[in-house]
């Protein structure tokens, strides 16, 4: 067996690498999402209730979480087909803190106190949801559709010129994006069996997108790995106490520095194949 | 048989007449050319066909369909393909992605599955461009590291992936040497024999003359003079215009 403090950090790392890919297939359009917690948030608050008050089976209440969040994204969608750049970051970011806000006032959910009441789900079951919907991203990366999303990325007029409907797909990658988010807060509150809104702050949305830098954007290892060393990282430089989130961040920084594309790309792949 | 016809096609910018009142017919399977100096509105035509621009007046139809209104997606799906004049690839794609990016049909079934087992149509297309334009060695090469020349041709063959009617060609011999433009040239002429139909912009009035059955001449937005290659060299409007005196 496996002790407890392996078992919640496996979790998180499942939870999020989920989260992690959200960003990913958005940024695959090229576009920067600052506000993926907000889809967390819906994710994780809807499945909650529908398990709470509802009774409805845990996967399902997570699916349903996942859709709501999907339209949810959807919404913000057309308004970020506008914005690109540092103004859709800061768009995104207002979003979310808006979502933040909502939930703190909502009564129905408990407020800034928080909701409860959920089922714990096992680690195999968060890992049931996070390992397909990786294979699933890691085949679609391979698709003609995701070429499509990449031609938008590298020159939209371009893309649009030679037939690509680039609102159509800036739109589903959103979309799929916020539902990929969705599900990672579904995961996330019935783990830790209690949500409140401040665990879907800004440093969640940046740690998303702090995975992926980390971790690379070439590949969806890339978000997978990047979630992975979050999580570990910090754990690994306990021996220096006091000093380990100091050393975390210049961590990050060398990193970064050595490996502007990310840890994983494509590139290094190959390498790595006998 | 026109393939594309515009009418009283007139785009402005603020006080700018980009295009002034033009008409013409692009006769099908045929290679047609425009010519004239910079800013004579080149450029501002093939935006207008492919939807770029909307012109603030005339009729633009492909097989008697009206093109105005559509966004350039559409367009392009009703048969319309283009290359730039500053070549436009992707910089993340290699050669082979290009070649597979801008296909269609199939559905979202057929663009979803992975590109290794994405049935046999897409590659097939894609393997026969790849012959065709001589690429096949640069297959898995980044698009935008490769020479100029062949940086050119992966525009050409991504651009007939699409499976156009109709290809625009924004100066596809710029900056090639005499052996390149050649080489385009003769690509050009089997695209055609195969019942492609042409519009090309270009300066080089040699290559104009090989290729183009008909050529029309821009100066200021409107249209100086339309005829064979050999009406154009003659006239005195255009010789004024463009051309210049033979020294």
């Amino acid at each position: 067996m496996i002790s407890s403090y392996v078992a919640g950090l496996l979790a998180e790392i499942g939870i999020a690498s989920i989260a992690a890919l959200s960003v990913h297939v958005i940024l695959a359009v090229g576009q920067l999402s600052l506000g993926n917690a907000a889809f967390m948030a819906c994710g994780a608050y809807t499945a909650s209730v529908l398990t709470v008050e509802h009774g409805v089976p845990v996967p399902l209440a997570i699916a349903v979480g996942a859709v709501v969040s999907g339209v949810l994204g959807l919404v913000v969608g057309f308004p970020a087909l506008r914005l690109r750049g540092i103004y859709l970051a800061m768009a995104t970011l207002g979003f979310g803190e808006m979502t933040r806000s909502f939930f703190l006032s909502l009564d129905a959910t408990g407020g800034a106190a928080g909701y409860s009441g959920m089922q714990r789900l096992s680690l195999g079951a968060i890992w049931a949801w996070a390992l397909p919907l990786l294979v699933l991203v890691l085949l679609a990366e391979r698709s003609r559709l995701w070429l499509a999303l990449n031609a938008v990325r590298d020159d939209e007029t371009a893309a649009r010129l030679l037939g690509l409907n680039t609102v159509a797909l800036k739109l589903g990658a959103f979309t799929v994006g916020a539902a990929l988010a969705g599900i990672a807060g579904g995961l996330f509150a019935h783990w830790h069996i209690f949500i409140e809104p401040g665990a879907f702050n800004l440093d969640r949305s940046i740690e998303m997108v702090l995975a992926v830098v980390l971790g690379g954007s070439t590949i969806a290892l890339g978000p997978v790995f990047g979630a992975a060393a979050l999580a570990l990282a910090p754990e690994a430089l306990r021996f220096i106490a006091d000093w380990r989130l100091a050393a975390f961040g210049a961590l990050l920084i060398v990193i970064l520095l050595l490996r502007p594309q990310g840890i994983i790309d494509r590139r290094l792949l190959r390498a790595l194949k006998p | 048989m026109s393939l594309l016809s515009l009418s009283g096609v007139t785009c402005r910018f603020g006080g700018i007449t980009a295009l002034n009142n033009l008409s013409l017919d692009l006769p099908a399977g045929a290679i047609t050319g425009v010519i004239g100096p910079n800013g004579a509105g080149k450029t501002t035509l093939f935006n207008c066909i492919t939807g770029a621009y909307r012109p603030s007046e005339g009729e633009i139809r492909l097989r008697g369909e009206s093109l105005l209104g559509m966004p350039p997606h559409r367009i392009a799906r009703r048969g319309i393909a283009r290359t730039f004049q500053n070549i436009r690839l992707f910089p993340s794609m290699t050669v082979w992605e290009h070649l597979m990016v801008v296909q269609r049909g199939g559905g979202l079934r057929a663009a979803l599955a992975p590109l290794g087992l994405s049935g046999p149509a897409p590659r097939h297309r894609a393997e026969q461009a790849l012959e065709r334009f001589g690429l096949a060695p640069f297959r898995d090469r980044l698009a935008t590291t490769l020479p100029y020349g062949v940086m050119r041709r992966v525009e050409l063959a991504r651009a007939l992936t699409a499976e156009p009617a109709l290809l625009l060609l924004d100066e596809p011999v710029a900056g090639m040497n005499h052996e390149e433009a050649a080489g385009v040239a003769s690509l050009l002429q089997g695209l055609v024999a195969d019942g492609l139909t042409l519009l090309l912009i270009e300066h080089d009035m040699g290559f104009v003359e090989q290729l183009c059955q008909r050529v029309h001449v821009l100066d200021f937005g409107t249209l100086i003079a339309s005829g064979t290659p050999a009406e154009i060299r003659r006239n005195p409007a255009v010789i004024d215009a463009y051309l210049g005196v033979e020294a």
